[in-house]
């Protein structure tokens, strides 16, 4: 019996030995240089473009909406609509009431949304605006039509609080504390991915639904952020998790949430308490059983949440999935040496690098990452860490490109390429795409630096 | 006053009143309506200089943006932007913009204002940030911005910088541009300031004939292609302001003959500034298309008053007509009959794509632009079909309506307009900043109309129909 799955980090003759494949260092720059993080209403918006008929509103200057769409539609290649309250100098000093005013009912005349999702930042929480009391003042004054007025949703995500993950863990928090009701029937499951691809939704939803498991997926932008040809523009694009859904989340047995590291690795210094997930919070509120895990990439922690789902729904593993996984475990045989003892510079966000860094030990490549750097910090590092491969979005191109050594494209963003929205990374399909993908960049790489220029492996 | 906030329940489903039934006016927001016309003697001008409208989902960004862009290509100068971390991260490496030499405008550096900063001040980080990046990468000066919340919490930039000069020893600009002090056009006018305060530094000898380019920022290498032309007509180029700009250049333009201005949007303002200081004269000009790019050399010839600079304009022109006309024709004959809608950042650019357009048999149905003038749009007018929508400032709403509207085939635009391009089956042709093929000068036009055809004629719209 091979030891396959115990890959030793200790052999890997690497100067890092001993370090679980990670070390903690702090820069020795005051500066972000070629920052990792984007900002937290980026995270916001996306959120917000998961529910059903919602326009995101960004409460700031009108750069912030359009450099976040910018960046959104580089990596999605879909429209992506996001209004601004688009402050003035005179907001700044006098309060954004009115721009928040005007902005909400220009949504409303051009898009007739069902939600508007409202996202501070650094600007609007530095002047101390108070938004819902904006909302509230909003809802008192146009009570008239009340039945037609959308639903509001707010997030606190001034960028200097966290990166676009936990602006993006917050507002799934504060949609849910918002929406969510107390039920005494209990027969669903709410599921909470945190930032995957539309494509690991669209699988998660086919691997519940095989599963027989009635559930609320939030956010869902599988739909509204990977779309088919519509012909028409869709003001909003159809699909996301529905209000009603969301309201109706205390009807859930079971909580399961992927990642764990997410507002836990920054405190608000005025609000302690959003130092919570929606997960935990729905069962501290509501005694609804939370099972939160790491992001299900790889065979170990597939395999627990596998069992997760067998427990909540007493179903045994279906069919094709059992298939999935022992076509994936026939992979790893035939390609096991190909990837054996090589290294991989991981970077994104937190909870995607412990689930990816998991993964690359569960099949014997040394990870390496260093918590909250910039890329410029990984640059200076990987000269002594010595990577085969990156494995992390599009922006490490330029170490890797530098170093000459494959790029292995994963998360959020990939600016440089297509098909991002179609990319999966979880569970048994997830893995199998990013394993064959990591193997095949290895031997291309060997194969366009040999000098013979083989036909077989 | 309450009242003034309500909704108006009529203006939900009814068609909004103005235009007269023109221009998709039943889609624009009441506030909106003078900023959207059509092309025709009779017609009014429209509206623009304007703040953008809360909820409209402008295409716009800020003044932050408009200052970044333009000082971005300066390639040996440290771009520090000091604030949260959004700004720095969504600019790093935003325009393709090449330089010949250094690549630091390359890296994205921020101060990442993190809470404890935004109540207990930042300027002590800024300054700590500034003098180890300096240290580190040796640059000629240092461009230092502010964003929204930096004057907000009250860090004196200004004064941050004068000790980083005191210190360093290399010019320390503060760039105020707080997102929020206006549009995109007002951090262009920031931009100008900041450079200005580099002119004048040094004195180095150069000819006599010696002119600066304003407004080309290199996309693509498109500045070496005008380079090209200049030096063929015998003509020197100094500073180039900004594509592969220096920071030494920069600060000899003030002892060049003439500034030559593109992107007028942008660069206008420090040619007035070199004008009312140094008594430089200044030209407007465009790159794009066969006409403008030919006025753009014999311009400066003119100025000149050289016949033998004059002859060889002309013969380069003739040279680069007669290459490139049996291609153009030959677009053009596949071409004609196409409809395109133009949303740019700059009207004076859109008035080029008009002009190169026709050039090969495609007509301009609707012209747009995040930051035109009122003389832009007059000229736009002047210039398109009658019945061309004009529009200023528009949105995904708008946008897409009108192309609906008009029944155009081809779409001319940057990142934010492509997907509303393609979703409704468009063709689509990236004038934008991250472009790889150069669309300026002879060789630009000829791309240009490459990409035109292989937008138009693709055989995937056969499966959208």
């Amino acid at each position: 019996m091979i030891e396959g799955n115990k890959s030793d980090t200790t052999n890997f003759n690497s100067p890092f030995r001993g370090t679980g494949g990670s070390i903690v260092e702090k820069s020795s720059f005051v500066s972000t240089r070629n920052s990792c993080k984007l900002c937290a209403p980026l995270g916001a918006s996306l959120v917000f473009k998961g529910i059903e008929g919602c326009v995101p509103l960004i409460h700031g200057s009108q750069g912030c909406a359009t450099y976040i769409r910018r960046y959104m539609i580089s990596h999605y290649k879909e429209p992506v609509d996001i209004a601004s309250s688009n402050f003035s100098e005179e907001s700044t000093i006098y309060g954004g009431s009115r721009n928040f005013i005007t902005g909400i009912n220009n949504i409303i005349k051009q898009y007739k949304p069902k939600v508007i999702g409202i996202a501070s930042t650094c600007l609007s929480e530095t002047i101390g605006e108070d938004i819902p009391g904006h909302i509230h003042n909003y809802k008192e004054e146009n009570v008239n039509i009340g039945a037609k007025l959308p639903t509001f949703i707010h997030a606190s995500t001034p960028s200097y609080c966290g990166s676009h993950a936990e602006g993006f863990h917050n507002t799934v928090l504060a949609t849910v504390k918002s929406l969510a009701e107390f039920e005494n029937v209990r027969n669903k499951i709410t599921i909470l991915p945190g930032m995957v691809s539309p494509a690991d939704i669209r699988y998660l939803k086919e691997l519940l639904e095989d599963f027989d498991i009635k559930y609320t997926l939030f956010p869902d932008y599988s739909e509204t952020l990977d779309n088919e040809y519509t012909a028409e523009y869709q003001l909003i694009p159809t699909g996301g998790t529905t209000v009603h859904d969301i309201q109706r989340i205390g009807n859930s047995k079971a909580t399961i949430e992927f990642g764990s590291s997410f507002n836990k690795s920054f405190s608000r210094l005025k609000d302690k308490s959003s130092v919570q997930t929606a997960g935990e919070w729905l069962e501290s509120s509501f005694y609804i059983k939370n099972y939160q895990m790491p992001l299900p990439i790889g065979i170990n922690t597939t395999d627990k949440f596998i069992e997760v789902l067998k427990t909540v729904s007493g179903v045994e593993l279906p069919e094709s999935h059992r298939k999935e996984r022992g076509r994936l475990v026939d992979a790893y045989i035939d390609a096991h040496k190909y990837v054996f003892g090589k290294k991989a510079l991981l970077y994104g966000e937190e909870d995607f690098v412990t689930a990816m860094a998991d993964w690359c030990k569960e099949i014997g490549v040394e990870p390496f990452f260093i918590k909250g750097a910039d890329f410029e910090t990984l640059k200076e590092k990987a000269d002594e860490f010595q990577p085969d491969f990156l494995l992390g979005n599009s922006k490490g191109y330029y170490i890797a490109r530098e170093r000459k050594i494959p790029l292995v494209r994963v998360g959020f963003p990939i600016h440089d390429r297509f098909g991002a929205n179609r990319m999966h990374h979880i569970g048994y399909r997830g893995t199998q795409e990013l394993f064959d993908r990591v193997v095949n960049a290895l031997i291309e790489y060997k194969q366009e630096n040999s000098p013979i220029g083989y036909k077989y492996l | 006053m309450i009242e003034r906030h309500k909704i108006d329940e009529t203006n939900f489903n009814s068609p909004f009143r103005g235009l007269g039934g023109k221009a998709g006016s039943s889609i624009l927001l009441d506030e909106r309506q003078k900023q959207v016309s059509v092309a025709g003697a009779n017609e009014r001008t429209i509206d623009c200089n304007k703040a953008s409208l809360a909820g409209s989902v402008s295409q716009r960004a800020c003044v932050f943006c408009g200052s970044r862009v333009v000082l971005y290509p300066i390639s040996d100068a440290l771009h520090l932007i000091h604030g949260p971390i959004g700004c720095a991260a969504y600019t790093w490496d935003i325009r393709g913009s090449l330089s010949s030499g250094p690549e630091l405008h390359r890296l994205s550096f921020s101060t990442d204002l993190q809470e404890r900063d935004v109540i207990f001040g930042g300027e002590k980080k800024l300054f700590q940030a500034a003098l180890e990046l300096i240290n580190a990468h040796k640059p000629k000066a240092a461009f230092i911005y502010s964003t929204c919340i930096v004057g907000v919490i009250g860090d004196d930039v200004e004064r941050a910088c004068r000790m980083l000069e005191e210190e360093t020893g290399i010019p320390v600009i503060a760039v105020e541009a707080p997102g929020f002090q206006g549009s995109k056009k007002d951090g262009y006018k920031v931009a100008c300031e900041s450079i200005f305060k580099l002119v004048g530094r040094v004195n180095n000898p150069i000819p006599a004939k010696s002119i600066n380019i304003l407004g080309d920022f290199n996309l693509a290498g498109e500045l070496w292609i005008l380079l090209e032309y200049y030096k063929k007509m015998g003509v020197h180029v100094n500073a180039t302001i900004t594509g592969d700009g220096r920071v030494e250049a920069i600060s000899n333009a003030h002892n060049a003959a003439l500034n030559v201005v593109q992107c007028s949007g942008s660069m206008n303002y420090l040619a007035k500034l070199m004008k009312d200081t140094y008594n430089i004269p200044s030209m407007r000009v465009s790159y794009f298309g066969i006409e403008d790019m030919s006025d753009a050399l014999y311009d400066v010839a003119r100025f000149f008053k050289d016949d033998d600079m004059m002859d060889k304009a002309r013969e380069l022109v003739k040279e680069e007509i007669s290459r490139m006309m049996p291609a153009l024709a030959w677009y053009k004959e596949r071409l004609t009959g196409k409809k395109a809608a133009i949303y740019v950042g700059g009207a004076f650019k859109a008035i080029s794509l008009v002009k190169a357009l026709r050039l090969i048999g495609v007509q301009t149905v609707i012209v747009g632009s995040q930051t035109g003038t009122p003389e832009d749009y007059e000229l736009i007018k002047k210039l398109c079909d009658e019945g061309t929508i004009i529009v200023d400032d528009s949105n995904p709403v708008e946008l897409s309506h009108f192309v609906k509207e008009k029944q155009a085939d081809i779409f001319i635009g940057g990142v934010k307009e492509r997907p509303i391009a393609h979703k409704i089956g468009l063709g689509f042709c990236d004038h934008n900043h991250e472009r790889k093929e150069p669309l300026a000068g002879y060789e630009g036009m000829i791309n240009f109309a490459k990409e035109i055809y292989a937008t138009a004629m693709s055989p995937v719209w056969k499966f959208t129909k």
